[in-house]
Parts: structure tokens; sequence; C-alpha cells
């Protein structure tokens, strides 16, 4: 540790960056720490952006710490767009004030919504869901909405699908693939995610891809058209296909950039004192690997962990650990652990579904024992999965133990009994062949 | 940084207002729905009917029983198409819900009500006279004031129950314990003690204990209980005794205070039912908690003192007291359980939430609560590394507590206030919340080994 003290300053105020922000003064209580947003004066849960449109909860409920916080750590927040890097003299510029001084930077910019040059894209009612700003345009655009059209099947379509359909507006959801998120999840729990879209009363369009988007003549989007040439009309486009690295500030100050912001493992980029992490990071993969852009909350958080312990002085690699995730698909919830669907070699899974196809269990292994597991409508352990892919724990031992990682409330019905017969089943007719 | 947003924003994010919709389009009324009110309305008008008719008539009761049954009619069908991601839609919207102007004359008429029922209980002779032939029923003597109270208390458990088991319907957690409530305040709350009268007995809460009902445990119930000819004062002594000493520490160790605060108590019974509708509006701010700690623990060392104090005045051994303990007991019977506890702890559910008393006054919740935080099997389990700091979780948390602030750094929520409801876990949208009861060793309260941040 050193007992200089210096300035780190972080572009960013999303979960990678506070997290920085806040281990950092953990490790250096001298430091001066500045943290610079044009979105939002204080921090707050980007993945609760829907909550408030649904009105379960005030913006100010979406942040995880009081404001009092930031000033008790003496983190300087300040609400301004930066403009422009100089990484030789280490100085950022900005729009409203002074130009800041560095001697740490982090870029965590997150990352924007993809547009695939689709005609229309820029009209007025043609947004994502991503920052406050896309929060207040959709705001603004619900009560003149009559009917809106979501592009892209994954997590945020089927949020701004539910968002607007709270409102009693008609959803209609252009979907490339054959099944809802297909290219993550396995068929049968696709399906439980149509099913769920479906039954909510929304217009699922599968295998249908966004053609171009119309102009009213005014410069506001009036309908869409699909690929296959059917006019929707709508006043409302959600383009939810995907999210892409925001790495032009970045890119312009001459940092190196591939898909996002590119760093090593300690998450330093190519240029000194400059950091990447969060959704605009790409991570240099183990030699001969793939780079890794992920793009998650606890990523985020743990990716912000390692750039603090770099900047005071003690870089650490980045470690992803075992992949886990969730979401909730209207009422149906999703966990998921370990590797699911991605063709590992060798890669077998069984699969139970409850009767009511609201509930579901994957459990995903290979000859060497357990990779992954998916759960539809149950809750699971996150430790027990875990620890037993880490332990690649034999699936006849999973089988046994299915109980442990329960997570369902009390009083809930227990399905183990049922899975276990699902599964040996499986287990018994794949050794018969 | 967006390049498209050289300026800074076109909104105010820490307005209060931001996000609120002018006019929420809601999905409209069904006709069952409407149908189901007009019966509660109808029943309203029976009862205003008979209050200024002949009231002895059966016509109030009826009028009674048709809000019930329009009430519970409505929160059925009204819910019942709703799953789980839709039950807290508009939550903030709602002028009822959300402090506007329905809330503030709903929280005014509330505690006129009770300032009335307390201290001029004339003006409600009407209404009470009205439901002497059921008190005539059940407890063999004409309606008072408190029957009346208990009446309506009972009446509001039952119908905002209902809504409760619809809209959790599919949470068995929800279903078992809003049964449990609605169970112990109709048997319990409700009939018992009136039977009790019917049989010449005492009207006696077998659901409430010392320090939430005090004077069961002062020197004169306890004689009167003591002098009763009969076996039941001793039955009721000796029931009040063991639940205060013994049922009470042994079940807060083994389920943490819910066993008593939302699965029995009749206070806690009104909060998890017609409080529900408020309970987001509690506070969560450090500040609160901090003011929570001061006033609650208070409020339980005025009880204990009182108590000790007419212990002593009753031994006879104590004349340097004089009237010190008469003016105790009643100081703390008007603030304590009459402003507090009822006043404020109910008349202001629609401004600050719905547990007030629970979480601020009521010393029987303060005990447990120690307890529940020093040496109990319940934590609220936080599931690994899932959490992504949303805050359903503490928005909806009826006692303020911040459970985000737990859940966020992987750390089991171990909470001297926490009742237990299950809420937090029902309304967490990635499965990151678990009630549980197990072992008390250190990892009860410590996390996991995910990224945590010293805040």
């Amino acid at each position: 540790m050193t007992t200089t003290t210096k300035h780190a300053v972080i572009l960013g105020n999303g979960v990678a960056g506070y997290t920085t922000a806040l281990k950092l003064r953990e490790l250096q209580p001298t430091w001066r720490i500045t943290m610079i947003s044009g979105e939002s004066t204080y921090p707050f849960s980007r993945p609760a952006l829907m909550y408030v449109y649904l009105g379960h909860m005030r913006y100010q409920d979406t942040k995880p710490f009081e404001d009092h916080v930031w000033r008790e750590k003496r983190i300087e927040l300040v609400r301004d767009w930066v403009t422009g890097i100089d990484t030789e003299r280490r100085r950022l510029t900005r729009t409203q004030g002074d130009p800041i001084d560095y001697d740490e930077l982090l870029i965590a910019t997150g990352s924007r919504p993809n547009k695939f040059g689709w005609p229309g894209q820029d009209l007025d009612g043609v947004q994502g869901l991503y920052s406050l700003a896309d929060l207040k345009r959709l705001y603004d655009v619900t009560p003149r909405t009559r009917r809106a059209v979501i592009v892209g099947g994954g997590l945020i379509g089927i949020e701004l699908a539910e968002m607007v359909h709270s409102r009693g507006i008609p959803v209609t959801l252009l979907v490339r693939e054959r099944s809802y998120w297909s290219s993550v999840l396995p068929p049968e729990e696709s399906v439980l995610v149509n099913r769920q879209i479906l039954g909510a009363g929304m217009d699922l369009r599968l295998q249908t891809e966004l053609g171009s988007i119309v102009d009213d003549g005014q410069g506001r989007v009036c309908a869409v058209i699909t690929k296959q040439g059917e006019r929707i009309d709508c006043d409302l486009v959600g383009l939810t296909a995907g999210v892409s690295p925001n790495v032009d500030v970045a890119k312009a100050a001459g940092i190196p950039v591939g898909r996002g912001v590119l760093v090593d493992r300690t998450l330093r980029t190519r240029v000194p004192h400059v950091w990447s992490a969060g959704d605009c990071a790409e991570i240099d993969g183990e030699p001969g690997a793939k780079s890794l852009l992920q793009q998650v909350w606890y990523t985020g958080k743990l990716q912000g962990d390692v750039v603090a312990a770099g900047m005071a002085g003690s870089p650490r690699a980045y470690d992803p650990g075992i992949w886990f995730n969730s979401a909730k698909f209207l009422n149906l919830e999703y966990q998921t652990y370990g590797r699911v669907n991605l063709k590992v070699p060798g890669e077998s899974s069984v699969y139970w579904e409850r009767a009511d196809g609201l509930a579901a269990l994957r459990v995903v292994y290979t000859e060497s024992g357990v990779i992954g597991f998916n759960t539809m409508g149950l809750r699971i352990r996150h430790e027990v999965c875990e620890r037993w892919i880490r332990d690649a724990l034999p699936i006849e031992r999973v089988l046994e133990r299915l109980a442990e990682a329960n997570f369902d409330p009390e009083f809930f019905t227990r399905h183990e009994a049922e899975m276990t017969r699902a599964f040996q089943a499986q287990l018994g007719a794949m050794v018969a062949t | 940084m967006n390049t498209d947003s050289t300026a800074l924003p076109a909104y105010d994010e820490e307005s209060g207002v931001f996000g609120e919709p002018e006019a929420p389009q809601g999905h409209g009324m069904s006709v069952g729905e409407r149908i189901a009110l007009a019966v509660c309305v109808l029943g309203t008008l029976a009862f205003l009917g008979a209050i200024f008719g002949d009231r002895q008539s059966l016509l109030g009761l009826g009028g009674l029983a048709a809000i019930v049954v329009g009430a519970s009619v409505y929160f059925a069908l009204a819910w019942r198409h709703k799953g789980s991601a839709e039950l807290n839609d508009f939550a903030f919207f709602r002028t009822a819900r959300n402090r506007g102007a329905i809330g503030w004359a709903l929280g005014i008429a509330m505690t006129a009500f009770y300032v009335v029922l307390y201290w001029w209980p004339s003006y409600l002779e009407p209404a009470i006279r009205t439901l002497d032939p059921l008190s005539l029923r059940l407890a063999g003597k004409p309606a008072n004031q408190w029957f009346l109270y208990g009446l309506v208390y009972t009446v509001a458990v039952l119908t905002f129950g209902v809504r409760m088991l619809v809209r959790h319907r599919k949470n068995r957690y929800q279903v078992v314990r809003t049964s449990s409530v609605m169970f112990f305040q109709i048997v319990f709350a409700f009939l018992i003690p009136h039977i009790l009268e019917f049989f010449q007995q005492p009207e006696y809460y077998l659901t409430y204990f010392w320090p939430l009902k005090p004077d069961y445990l002062f020197p004169g119930s306890v004689r009167a209980l003591i002098d009763r000819p009969g076996g039941v004062g001793m039955f009721l002594l000796l029931w009040s005794t063991l639940a205060t000493f013994v049922a009470t520490p042994i079940l807060t160790y083994y389920y943490g205070k819910r066993w008593y605060c939302s699965w029995v108590c009749g206070c806690g019974g009104l909060a998890e039912t017609a409080g529900d509708p408020f309970r987001h509006l509690s506070d969560k701010s450090t500040k609160a908690w901090k003011l929570e700690r001061v006033v609650i623990y208070s409020v339980l060392a005025f009880i204990v003192l009182t108590t000790i104090v007419v212990w002593l005045h009753a031994s006879g051994h104590a004349g340097w007291l004089g009237g010190t303990a008469d003016k105790l007991s009643r100081a703390y019977g008007f603030f304590i359980g009459s402003i507090f506890s009822g006043i404020v702890g109910v008349g202001f559910y629609p401004l600050f939430g719905s547990r007030v008393w629970c979480r601020f006054g009521c010393p029987m919740a303060a005990i447990l609560g120690i307890q529940q935080r020093l040496w109990s099997r319940f934590r609220i389990t936080t599931n690994g590394g899932q959490c992504m700091s949303c805050g359903n979780c503490s928005t909806h948390c009826e006692m303020g507590i911040d459970v985000r602030a737990y859940a966020q750094r992987g750390e089991n929520i171990v909470r001297a206030s926490c009742v237990g409801c299950g809420i937090c876990s029902s309304v967490c949208p990635r499965g990151v919340l678990k009630l549980e009861n197990g072992p008390t060793g250190p990892d009860r309260i410590a996390g996991n080994t995910r990224v945590t941040l010293d805040v």
C-alpha cells in the first residue's frame, strides 16, 4: 500500500464503477476518489428500472446505498458527461465543468442497445431500455402509445413487454429465433417462456425479423415492417436485440478497443493508468481462449473489486468463477448455474417439468460430473450448485442429494421425489440405448 | 457516456414524482367486481339504515355481513388473474397507497375513529346499539364500544385476509400464515373472549400476553383471577404466565418472533391484512432505524418499570411510592396503550405503513426481537451472489428493514425487528431470499464469499 495520495477517477456510476469506488476507499483511505456520470447523481440499480415504471418502487428506492454513504466515504459525485480523455496529460474534459486530472482512471461506461442499421431506427418513439433517459423517453411516449412492438427475444425484451403491457397497451414481440431466448435456453425451457408470453395475452411472433421502421412524416414511428413484409402499426418500438459495449470515449482517446475496451486479466487497458470494467470491458482470455465480454450485474461487481485492488497497487487477475444468472419472465422465475446449452463435448442433461408447466429443473453433466443447472419456477441454492459443479459431482450423486439444493420458501411443495424418478428414468433410457 | 447526450438530461430523477404517470390507465373493472362493490355499498347503506332506524333489527348485522361478503368477493375477483409479477403494479401510483389525497383522507378517518372510540364513545352509541342482537347472543350482554371495535377489527382482518389469500394463492407460506392470523383473530381474539363472557367468565384474550397486554400480569388482575371461584381463573392465570415466561422464549428460539408477530398476534394480524396495501410506506432510512431502537426500548423500559412498581406497591412494603404506581400505569395506558398502539399504530397506516406500532412501540416485539437477534434459529438466508440490488425487498418490508443492504453483500438477515412475514422473499425477482430456521452457529449471520462492500 502506498502512502502518496492519488486521485482516482471513475467514469460511470453503474455497479462496476461504484464497487470500484467503495472498494478503493477501503484500500486507500486517503485517496481522492471521484465518480462521474451524466445519467444520474447517485448510483442506482439498473436492473430495477422496470420496477419504477411498473410502480413497484420509486426511483429513490432503486439506490443500493443511501445518499449519505457517498459523503461519508468521501466519494465525490460529479454529474456530467465526459467528452474526452487525454491519456498523456491524464486529464478528462467534460461538458459542464473544468477538466479533471486523474492519477488512475476507470472506464466503466457500460453498454448501449444494439441498432443494426434498420431504416428508421433513430425515429422518435424508437428506443431501448438501458438508461434513465430511456425510462424517461418511455414515460413520455406511453400516453400516446396504442401498440408497442418489441424487437429481440432476450431478457430486456420481455421486461419492456411486461412494462408496457401493465399499462394496458397491446404488445407485439418480434423474435428472430424459433423460440424465445433459444440462443441461451434449451428448447423445453424456452417453450415455457413462450407460454408465459402468450398466456399474458401478448402477440409473440417467432422467426420474425424487423425489416424497417416507418416514419409518420413528422419524425415519429407509426409502424414497423417485418422482413416478411407485414406492416404492424405502432407508436413505440423497443429495440432490445442485445447490447454492445459503450466504447466511444475510450476509442476517441486512442485506447485500444475490440468489441469492448481491451483489458488484460487485471483489467488494465493497453494505456497506463487506465482501467476498464463492467459491460464495456473486453477481457483477454486464457492463452488461446476467446476474450471475455461479461455483461451481467455480478460480473460488474467482481470486476470492480479487481480494479480497486489493481489501482491500489496490488493487481489481481480477474477470476470469473462459475457462471450464474437469474431472471424473471413475467411470472416465471429462472436461475442458472454453470454451463447449460453450451454444447460442451460429451454433455447430456436430464430434465423434469411439473405437469402445469410452471416449474422445471435441468441438470447438465458430462462423464466427469455435473456442469450446470437450469431452473424455471424453482429456487435452488447458489452455493450448493457451485460446489457440486466445482467438485464435478457425478450425476448420480447429484440426484441423491437434490433436496440440499432446494431454496423454495417454506411450505412449498417439494418435488425431489418426482424429479429423481423422472431423472432416473431418463438416465436408464440413456444407458439402455 | 452516450455520445448523443452532450447536454445534461432533461429529467430530474431526484424529484419525487419522477416516473409517476399523470393518470395511470388501469385495466377497467369487470362486471363481477362492480356487482361485488355494489353489494358492499348496499351493506353499508343497510348498516346505516339500521343505525338510524330500528337498531334492534337484524338489518344492521345483515349489512355488515354484506360488506364482508362483497369486499371479499371483490378482492377475489380483482386479484384472481394476477400473477406474482403483477402484485405491486401501480402501488406507488395509487393516491390511496402513496400518501395521496385518498391516503390522507383514510389516515384522518381512521385516526378520528380511534379518537372517538377512546374518548367520545357516546357518538358511536347508535352503531353500538345496532350490534346488541349479536352481542346478546354471543356474550350474553348488550354491546359496548369495545364489542363494536372488536367486530370491526375482525371484519377487517377477515376481508383483507381474503385479499391476501387470493393475491398470494401460489405462495403457500403466505396462505398458511394468513389463514393463521385470520383464525387467531376470529377464534381467540373475538369468539372466545365473548363466549367466556357468556358463561360469566372474564373477557380474556388468550393470545395477548404481558407486556403487550401488561395488566394481565398486574397484581389487580392476578388477584381477581386467583379469587375467582371455579378453575377458570387459575387456568387463565397459568396460561398467561406460562405463555409469557415459557412458551414465548421456546417458540422464539425455534421459529423467531414470527411465530407470534405475523402468525398469532392481533396487531400483526391487522397489519398483515388491512395494512398490507400500505406496507411499502415504512421508512427504510438508517435514521428511522436509530429512532426505532431508541423508542421501542424506551417503551419496554417503561412497562418493565411500571410492572415492578405496581407489584412493589401491591406488596404493601413500599408506602413511599405513594400514588406513583397508579400514575405510572395510567400514563402507560394513555400514552402507549391508547395513543401509540391505536391512534398512531393503526390510524397512521396510510401514512407511515402498517407496522408503526410493532416497529417503534410494542414492548412484546422488543423482547422477542432481542431474543431473535441473539438467541434464535431464525434467519433470512441470502442466495449466494444472485442479488442485483433492485430493492424490491427493502421497499416492501413493512418493518422498514433495508433487506437489500444485507442481500447485496451476501449476508443473511438477522434483525431484531423482522416479523418474518416473508414478503421480501416473495417480491424478490431473482429468488434470493428464504426464511429459514437453522443452526445457531456463526454462519447464521455470516454470508458467503462474494464481493462484500464495507458500507
